[in-house]
């Protein structure tokens, strides 16, 4: 067996700076993930539909605009609601610090915000690899 | 136990669980110890679902052109699969998939189904695992089922050519790639198409495609060469319709499924064959570094090593004939 660990970083929300899903991608590539990008403006139904798709262990999501409390929840939602409970959620983006524990509520595992190196974000996803 | 098992994901194929669909194509893709039977059991060599390979140099648009072809297909209410290989990390093993961004306009459609691969490297593996995600969508009854990989390798030509109608993806401004490619305009595309049609210097391509086009032998299965941009839209009408009359010669469907038994045939024969001369190599030598090593200590050369597995293949048929 061949096994590869499969990422999907996904935008959702209206704000179109896509260099930080770039700079982790890229990070999560060079440690040898295949990581699937789905550019930015996405909705939560367009990336749950992808994620389960392309049956990625992970999906991990950007958001910069603010509206995080609605859509990390929302996108969380559909994935079950599509069979994708076993997926592993994680976000990032500019996130104040009160909000973090709704998100981890709904089932985000961890959130990463603005100056995270992405060794961060590496280790997270091996560690959760590892955990299974 | 294992045969339940494997009805099972057959089934969830069959019925278009999406869930299991995607599954499955994971173990397909992983060598699961299961894909084999699975794909036993939904390969129909008259399915009815037609795949089309997309093939041509990183950047020329295939993607974007993918995206344009789900429209048309989507508008004639067809369920369109999509396999989008891109290549890996030759350093990492990872990969970095970002052929959906290309096809946004439906990845809120529930009638098409993406899905992304890593080439991963490995002998062999990268077409095998295709090959058998084409039929895996094909047998969830996606028609047609499109293939998007870059077309410079040996591996990736291998790919495009197990689709049963191939498109080759030419731009301008390529100069001695597509001398380079002649040789791969003239034997892989059924239909050649001249993409960024509203880029400077699409005449200059056309006129050197179709003098490479000049040489071929038989002219009668010259291929046709269309002008688009997958960008503007502009040409698109005139592909698709080159596209539907294309399929439509094909009407000869125990032809079809003849052509596409043998091509996996041959490619599981080449697969298995590697796979066991391997083998036999390990087994006899410790590894194939280490057969190496032998020969340089002038044990043995390649071609006695050759001799040896013929032999043992031929052996190993006699002592099958006794019984
Ligand atoms: N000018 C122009 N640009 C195009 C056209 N088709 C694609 N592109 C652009 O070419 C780049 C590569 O396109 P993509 O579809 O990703 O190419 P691929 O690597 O072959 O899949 C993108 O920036 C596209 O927007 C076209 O017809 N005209
Ligand atoms: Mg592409």
């Amino acid at each position: 067996m061949d096994r590869k660990v499969r990422v999907l970083i996904g935008k959702p929300g209206l704000d179109g700076h896509d260099r930080g899903a770039k700079y982790i991608a890229r990070a999560l590539r060079d440690a040898g993930m295949e990581v699937i990008y789905t550019g930015i403006r996405q909705t939560p139904e367009a990336i749950a539909n992808a994620s389960i798709q392309e049956d990625v262990d992970f999906v991990g999501l950007s958001l910069l605009s603010g509206a995080h409390n609605h859509l990390f929840p929302e996108v969380a939602r559909i994935l079950k609601e599509k069979g994708g409970s076993d997926i592993i959620l994680f976000g990032g983006g500019v996130i104040p610090e009160e909000d973090i524990p709704g998100l981890k509520e709904v089932g985000f595992k961890a959130i990463f915000t603005p100056g995270t190196a992405a060794t961060e974000v590496v280790d997270f996803i091996e560690r959760e690899i590892k955990a299974r | 136990m294992l045969s339940s098992e494997t009805d099972r994901f057959a089934h969830m194929v069959r019925i278009c669980d999406v869930r299991g669909l995607a599954r499955v194509l994971s173990m397909v893709e992983n060598g699961h110890i299961l894909a084999p039977s699975i794909m036993h059991s939904l390969y129909n060599p008259e399915r009815s679902s037609l795949t089309v390979g997309i093939t041509g140099p990183p950047g020329a648009g295939k993607s974007t052109l993918t995206n344009r072809l789900i429209t048309f297909w989507r508008r004639h209410d067809n369920k369109v699969g999509v396999i989008a290989v891109d290549p890996s990390s030759p350093f990492s093993g990872g990969a970095l998939l970002g052929d959906r961004v290309r096809m946004q306009d439906h990845a809120s459609d529930p009638g098409v189904f993406i899905r992304s691969m890593g080439s991963r490297g490995h002998l062999g593996g990268l077409s095998g695992a295709t090959r058998d995600a084409l039929e895996v969508l094909a047998a969830a009854s996606y028609d047609p089922v499109l293939v998007e990989t870059v077309g410079v390798g040996q591996a990736e030509v291998e790919i495009a050519s197990l689709a049963d109608i191939t498109l080759l993806v030419l731009v301008p401004g390529l100069g001695d790639e597509v001398q380079a490619m002649k040789a791969g305009i003239m034997e892989i595309g059924d239909i050649i198409v001249l993409n960024k049609a509203d880029r400077p210097g699409i005449e200059q391509l056309a006129m050197s495609v179709n003098a490479s086009l000049e040489l071929l032998p038989d002219q009668s299965e010259r291929p046709p060469v269309v002008k688009c941009s997958a960008q503007t839209g502009e040409g698109i009408e005139d592909l698709t319709e080159t596209i539907t009359s294309y399929i439509s010669s094909l009407t000869e469907r125990k032809q079809i499924a003849r052509r596409r038994t043998s091509l996996i045939l041959d490619s599981i024969i080449r697969e298995k064959g590697r796979y066991l001369a391997r083998k036999m190599v390990t087994d006899r030598y410790g590894s194939v570094e280490k057969a190496i090593e032998s020969i340089l200590e002038g044990e043995t050369t390649p071609y006695g090593i050759g001799e040896m597995l013929s032999e043992f293949i031929d052996n190993k048929r006699e002592c099958e004939n006794e019984h």
